[in-house]
């Protein structure tokens, strides 16, 4: 049956008619963190879809807050295997302002990669008060792609141990040809307490 | 007609009234070889124009066909030519494979002032096509292109892997500017400074405002 509105068909069949214009940022998953010790989206587990679906996918994380003071939140990749430990190379740099108007901007070599199989620092030095926690958004782009080493930037901002203002700039690629089938989220040290992943797919 | 479900209008007049998502993708424009990938209102399915207030363009893997060369964009402004004067700014960071060395920094060289020509879009100018796995990936933010009173502003992040002899580098790049211009912005064009694009696929959005 055609649904027709206006003398316009808007669904057809059983899906919406291909003339309706439809969001191409789609929900994918939401993961929940309580006292979590990492959070970890793997293709084709619990509903998971990261391969090539999707040109690229979208983490969104919110008020992610840790159980121990002064740790850094941190990501890391899936390229094969069950391990988390794809090969990095990273930039990061930031600007800083504390609540006793400290201020800072500039490169941070000590949470930089170079060729690493280490997490990745998304939000740095993150306090565990009642009001701290860290968000981000990190875009990752053709995860599925068995030819180009996979490039992710990173935006982040945090509420840090020493009452500040942390505003990160992050970018690399995972330097593997294979495919990047799972993302894992931890902290440096500590349970995540609380805090929520949404996992977008964007475009397909 | 009206559709009605349960006392909610799900649909009149002929479009949906329930949310189907504010992300709406436009066109995709694949590379194979190509000169240029252009973006024109009206032509080929392509909007640009009021019809959104905010438009985004999404990097997937673009790769050239020449060393050592840049991926640039530039803008139409009336007539058929891309050549927009363009204000702009552009700073990025790299960071070497061997770890030995990394900057943040900015980048007189890819930026503009009053300026027609392309705007590079990675400010080191140097992704390579003799490395197979080498790319750019990233995204363009383009504000109210139909302005007529308004510069157009544009914002713009990519990262690329960049070669200098042996060494590999992540290069992040940050760049924003304005179309110095109050015609409409009615066109977009992606370009190497050098050579072809060998592949690559280039997705237009357009974020709806209501």
């Amino acid at each position: 049956m055609t649904v027709i509105s206006n003398g316009t068909n808007l669904i057809n069949n059983g899906t919406l008619d291909s003339g309706v214009a439809t969001g191409k940022m789609t929900l994918i998953k939401t993961l929940t963190a309580s006292s979590s010790a990492t959070l970890s989206f793997v293709d084709g587990a619990s509903s998971v879809v990261l391969d090539g679906t999707y040109d690229s996918y979208v983490f969104k994380c919110i008020n992610i807050h840790p159980a121990t003071d002064n740790v850094s939140f941190q990501i890391n990749f899936r390229d094969g295997g069950t391990n988390y430990d794809a090969t990095k190379t990273t930039t990061f740099f930031r600007a800083f302002h504390t609540e006793a108007d400290a201020t800072g901007f500039g490169y941070a070599t000590a949470v930089d990669l170079a060729q690493s199989t280490s997490s990745q620092t998304i939000n740095w030095n993150l306090g565990n008060g009642n009001d701290e926690s860290g968000c981000s958004t990190i875009q990752l782009f053709n995860p599925s792609s068995t030819t180009f080493v996979k490039h992710f930037i990173v935006r982040s901002t945090d509420y840090g141990e020493d009452n500040s203002i942390g505003d990160r700039f992050i970018a690399g690629y995972c330097n593997v040809t294979t495919a990047i089938d799972g993302v894992q989220f931890s902290f440096s040290s500590g349970n995540i307490d609380s805090g929520v992943i949404k996992l977008y797919g964007i475009g397909g | 007609m009206a559709i009605i479900s349960n006392a909610v209008t799900m649909a009149d007049a002929g479009a949906f009234s329930v949310g189907l998502g504010s992300k709406v993708l436009i066109k995709t424009l694949t590379a194979s070889t190509s000169g240029t990938l252009n973006f024109v209102h009206g032509a080929s399915g392509v909007v640009l124009d009021s019809t959104y207030p905010i438009y985004k363009f999404e990097f997937i893997n673009m790769h050239p066909a020449t060393n050592s060369v840049g991926f640039t964009v530039n803008f139409r402004d009336g007539g058929t030519a891309y050549d927009a004067v363009k204000t702009t700014t552009s700073f990025g960071a790299y960071h070497s494979e061997s770890g030995s060395e990394s900057s943040l920094n900015y980048q007189t060289a890819t930026d503009l002032v009053q300026s027609t020509a392309n705007q590079t879009l990675n400010f080191y100018n140097t992704v390579n096509a003799n490395e197979a796995d080498s790319s750019i990936s990233g995204s363009l933010t383009l504000f109210n292109p139909s302005s007529t009173v308004f510069v157009k502003h544009f914002m713009s992040n990519v990262n690329s892997m960049h070669q200098d002899g042996t060494s590999r580098y992540s290069v992040p790049s940050y760049i924003a500017g304005y179309n110095n211009v109050t015609a409409a912005i009615d066109g977009v064009q992606f370009a190497m400074t050098s050579g072809n694009i060998d592949s690559g696929k280039i997705k237009l959005y357009g974020i709806k405002d209501s």
